[in-house]
């Protein structure tokens, strides 16, 4: 592929800062190819994808700020009770079974050491399928550890933990219309959960794109490592959770 | 040209389902937009027909829906208001132009991610018909205008319509924050890493910029008032208090304590006051565009546009407490808000003197889309003018919640932001669809629009200021209104009028689309890539051909030039200053 | 083209800014201690804002005008990517006017909202539901009766509709009406609350805006200084009956406001 350029350079000093954003190549054409398979540039897709993400996960950041400021203002607000002629606080702690959540937490932390496995195994299968498309070459391990199936049982798993919380909590007495700290409690555990599962959801893609849907090892990688990174964040979003319910308690 | 050979992403679909239904063409789907609005935009206005009829003759029989209780005008005036806000000035400017030039502008193929993008648009058409089906459910539509105070609009039993009708109007705009959420991560993710060689960010079009920070805007806003529409409906269905205090509503005792009203606003405006900006900002892009490309003359101040347009979007995060001065608030934050709502006008003014800097020295085209852009800058200035009364607290305080405030928001949001509409439409349209609109009916709606909506929102600040308030259904009750109901008349005739003059529109777009003169591919003698390509473009926007930007976006009248314009992709070199 | 625009721009600026200045509709006749800094703020800023206004319109429909395109008549466009010194000349300039235009205003919010009201000034409570306003007066031992929720019953008026204590001791001297007396040129302690949704106690001679908000009290104070009668209106969208959520003020002289006390205690008994 040519590319047809002014052949002298072009001074433009307006163009403060010449080169901001890196310009793409689009589509190959001898640029950036990670070769073999039909001139994608894979690196390229992978880099867009990720900055999706995290503008992505910045609105789910924000999300969780509303709940969170909500949550403070919450707290330390007091009611006027016409009854008494005075503002009084009505906050009354709710009573999490801490140790279950704690397990919980494990279960997701090991998630996410699963999760990362598979992100830097598919990888690795990315960068030598070029190899592997050698006639005659072939490089051992033909079957890996099933780290993205492993992750997804953990995760649901962790779900599945969840529920266990939401019985215990109703054991105990505390719905989510109990008071406020409850309120708070199953809204922030729920939202989490509910964003948990879509990444279960798309694990369970990532794992089809290979056997059901024979999509190339370079475009399954971009699916995983992206889920991989959104799973991570739900990880540290978890334990975001759980500080504040502990520091508001 | 300066071009680079290059290998096509994705070839064009076959069939109709996956041409013109679920394309994941940005410009299918940039139309696909530009019509859910331009629907929105009918059912808004007929709304408010109904409105101002019933305000002049409370009593009348309107044909189809009969005698307007007045629940029904607030039903009315709710609808009206969150259908023009989301389902339009959020919708076209930047999902249905935004989608469309984005690429083209940039010199890319496509959007970032174009499935990403098909979906956007098709949850935001599931928003649509949820929020227009609260219209036919049991007690209809709510009646809590568009800021959905609580307890009014959090408490099922508070008045008509605040039963299924206020749920789905929730459900509605949630889904609505989901699609935003996922246009904005497209349109960022596409500006920051698609641009073609050359295109620095310095270089873009004023449009980009635009579509690009109200893109951050819509980012980090959306979230917050999703956040708050979910506890909005645990409130009022799972029995929770996020804002409900003790109240008794009709004589009943309501099981909620502890909870906020004012929570409830603070997150509306939060997302609430960035909203209005992502109104505005798409259309002050077009501004700048139109107005330089129909002046001959490079865009007066291109740096100082951009940081005014950063200014704008960073401080339109700290101000949203301005729109709650009388709310019970501390007076000590409405003295904050105030000093930095005064701040904002300020890179809004610089936007204004360089816009009349740009006419300034020109040689002026009077095409009509340079007749909506000339006319936005008169209707911005106006509307933006009214603006420091209400920044001050001291003046809000007679002036909050009258007509005072909903002249102020109408000629910024209903008329400016709508003129950007229009000056988009019929500068691009040739683009869009390969011919050219008519000229003749277009000055004609200019004129009729022009007029008509300073007749109908310039009255509406003197009655504010002699106190009439705002969201009442009759004005037979209070004695001193009587003697302002001659004005309503006025906005009300005016209002026929200018409605009667938008069919002009409808006319034109349509029949320009079939039987338009053919358009030529850059008919208006522009320098940004849109303009270097086909009429209408081909699939992958340039034939294959991405174009290697060599020039700044607004290049006219250069001395020594072959034109009085260069093209972005000129190879000839530039002489810049 | 261009002449037409200049000409409508003109005209619409000039019909405007020639209501504002007539002004056959405007800010009613101010009857409180605030009415007169305020409305000097108001005149202020909309000359301010005016001068602005009338400069920019003008100009736009004049250079649309003096820079049309003549064809090959034209002078040759002035090409030119700005000028950074006019860039900070009216970027200082519109700074200064808008920022010095707020802190005038700011003096007089701060007057009206950072103080709580004076000692001697007369307590009263005002309580909107929907769609009535209700009155309270805490009566010669000076204070405010408890209320309970669970008492309000809102369709016998008055007492039962605020929820008033019977059983509490300060509340049987407590006077809850309909219209609302002021003694003029005396401070009223204003007390708002709010029994159902967010309301918002207007009253537009008095320069004088507050919303009542379930779940507060919020105290704020105003002096009226003249005598006469004055519709309240209600400014925060509160139901189908908002429109017509309105009561009266009625300022009278402090004598006169004696006898009427003194006439609702008696009925009292």
């Amino acid at each position: 592929m040519s590319t047809v350029a002014p052949n002298f350079a072009v001074k433009d000093p307006r163009a403060g800062d010449a080169g901001g954003g890196a310009p793409p190549s689009f589509g190959g054409g001898g640029d950036g190819d990670s070769g073999g398979n039909g001139g994608f540039d894979y690196g390229e897709r992978l880099r867009r994808a990720r900055l999706g993400l995290v503008l992505g996960l910045t609105a789910v950041i924000m999300l969780f700020v509303g709940f969170t400021s909500a949550l403070l203002v919450r707290k330390g607000l007091p009611s006027f009770d016409a009854q008494t002629n005075t503002y009084s606080r009505d906050w009354v702690a709710i009573n999490l079974p801490w140790t279950l959540l704690l397990v919980n937490t494990a279960v997701l932390l090991f998630s996410s050491l699963t999760m990362e496995f598979a992100r830097r195994g598919i990888a690795r299968q990315a960068a030598l399928a070029p190899v592997k498309s050698i006639p005659g070459v072939t490089l051992g391990d033909e079957k890996p550890f099933p780290w993205l199936g492993s992750t997804v049982i953990l995760g649901l798993g962790f779900l599945a933990g969840q529920l266990l919380v939401w019985r215990i909590l109703h054991e105990r007495h505390f719905f989510v219309n109990t008071g406020p700290s409850s309120s708070f409690a199953y809204l922030l555990f729920a939202t989490h959960a509910l964003h948990l599962a879509g990444g279960v959801i798309a694990l369970l893609y990532a794992a089809s794109t290979s056997w059901l849907l024979h999509k190339p090892v370079e475009a399954q990688r971009i699916v995983v490592d992206i889920t991989a990174w959104y799973w991570h964040f739900m990880a540290l979003l978890w334990i975001y959770i759980l500080v504040l319910l502990m520091i508001v308690r | 040209m300066a071009t680079s050979e290059v290998v096509h992403a994705h070839a064009a679909p076959q069939g109709f389902i996956r041409k013109y239904i679920f394309s994941l063409d940005h410009k299918v789907i940039g139309i696909q937009y530009f019509f859910l609005a331009l629907t929105a935009v009918w059912v808004g206005m007929i709304l408010s027909l109904f409105m101002r009829i019933h305000l002049i003759w409370p009593n009348a029989d309107i044909p189809l829906i009969g005698h307007i209780q007045p629940e029904t005008y607030l039903s009315l005036l709710t609808m009206h208001g969150t259908i023009m806000v989301f389902f339009v000035l959020t919708t076209a400017p930047q999902g249905g132009f935004g989608n469309y030039f984005l690429p083209i502008q940039i010199g890319a193929p496509d959007m970032a991610f174009p499935v990403l993008n098909m979906l956007s648009f098709w949850t935001t058409f599931v928003a649509f018909v949820i929020m227009l089906a609260a219209f036919f459910v049991t007690g209809g539509a709510p009646l809590h205008g568009w800021t959905g105070y609580p307890p009014l609009s959090a408490v099922q039993s508070t008045g008509p319509g605040e039963g299924l009708g206020a749920d789905l109007w929730i459900t509605s705009i949630a889904i609505f924050c989901a699609a935003s959420l996922m246009g904005a991560l497209n349109f960022i993710t596409t500006t920051l890493d698609l641009r073609a060689k050359g295109m620095t960010l310095m270089r873009m079009p004023l449009t980009v910029w635009s579509w690009l920070i109200t893109a951050i805007l819509g980012l980090l806003a959306f979230g917050v008032l999703l956040s708050a529409g979910i506890l909005m409906l645990m409130d009022r269905n799972l029995g929770t208090s996020f804002f409900l205090p003790v109240i008794v509503v009709n004589g009943q005792l309501m099981a909620h304590k502890g909870g906020s009203p004012l929570l409830w606003q603070h997150l509306f405006w939060f997302f609430g006051h960035p909203e209005v900006y992502i109104a505005i900002l798409p259309g002050m892009g077009v501004a700048s565009q139109v107005l330089s490309t129909f002046s001959r003359k490079p865009i007066f101040g291109y740096r100082a546009m951009v940081y005014a347009m950063l200014a704008i979007g960073f401080l339109g995060f700290m101000v949203w407490g301005h729109h709650m001065f009388m709310s019970g608030m501390s007076p000590y934050s409405a003295f904050a808000f105030s000093l930095l709502t005064m701040a904002i006008g300020v890179p809004s003014a610089i936007k204004t003197f360089n816009w009349l800097g740009t006419i300034h020295g020109g040689r002026v085209r009077f095409y009509t889309p340079m007749l909506f852009a000339i006319g936005f800058v008169s209707l911005f200035v106006s509307g933006g003018l009214s603006g420091p009364f209400l920044a001050q607290p001291a003046l809000d305080i007679p002036l909050h919640d009258t007509y005072f405030v909903v002249g102020h928001f109408h000629l910024i949001m209903g008329v400016a932001a709508i003129f950007g509409i229009f000056a988009a439409t019929y500068y691009w349209f040739p683009k869009m669809f390969g011919r050219m609109m008519n000229e003749g009916m277009g000055k004609v709606h200019f004129w009729l629009t022009f007029i008509g909506t300073y007749a109908i929102f310039m009255p509406m600040h003197y009655l504010g200021m002699a106190g009439h308030p705002r969201r009442y259904s009759q004005l037979t009750e209070l004695a001193y209104l009587h003697p302002l109901i001659p004005v309503q008349r006025f906005m009300t005739y005016a209002a026929f009028v200018t409605i009667g003059a938008q069919l002009i529109f409808v006319v034109n777009l349509f029949w320009s689309m079939f039987k338009g003169q053919k358009a030529a591919d850059n008919p208006w003698d522009a320098t940004t890539l849109e303009w270097t390509t086909a009429t209408p473009p081909p699939h992958d926007n340039f034939g294959g051909h991405t174009p290697v930007v060599t020039h700044g976006p607004y290049e006219y009248g250069v001395p020594g030039a072959a034109r009085d314009f260069i093209m972005q992709n000129d190879p000839t070199p530039s002489t810049a200053h | 083209m261009g002449l037409a625009l200049l000409a409508v721009i003109w005209i619409i600026t000039f019909v405007s800014t020639y209501f504002f200045i007539w002004h056959p509709w405007w800010l009613p006749a101010g009857a409180s201690a605030a009415a007169a800094a305020i409305d000097h703020q108001f005149n202020n800023t909309y000359i301010a804002m005016g001068i602005v206004f009338v400069l920019a319109q003008c100009c736009l429909g004049l250079f649309v005008w003096q820079y049309r395109d003549r064809g090959s008549n034209s002078a040759p466009v002035s090409y030119s990517h700005g000028n950074t010194t006019m860039e900070i000349v009216w970027t200082v300039l519109t700074a200064v006017l808008f920022v010095g235009l707020n802190l005038m205003g700011s003096q007089i919010w701060a007057a009206e909202r950072f103080d709580p009201a004076g000692p001697s000034a007369l307590p009263v409570e005002v309580t909107g539901m929907q769609f009535a306003w209700y009155f309270r007066y805490a009566g010669p031992d000076g204070k405010f009766g408890l209320t309970n929720p669970k008492l309000m019953d809102p369709s016998s008026g008055s007492e039962a509709a605020i929820g008033l204590d019977t059983s509490d001791p300060a509340a049987k001297d407590d006077v809850v009406t309909g219209t609302m007396f002021l003694p003029v040129n005396r401070q009223v302690d204003l007390t708002l609350r709010a029994v159902d949704v967010i309301h918002s106690f207007f009253v537009p001679n008095m320069r004088f805006k507050q919303d009542a908000v379930p779940g507060l009290a919020i105290h704020m104070h105003f002096t009226p200084t003249q005598i006469g009668d004055y519709e309240i209106a209600c400014a925060e969208l509160c139901g189908l009956g908002h429109y017509k959520m309105h009561g009266m003020l009625k300022v009278v002289s402090q004598e006169d406001f004696d006898k009427w006390m003194a006439a609702r205690e008696a009925e009292k008994q």
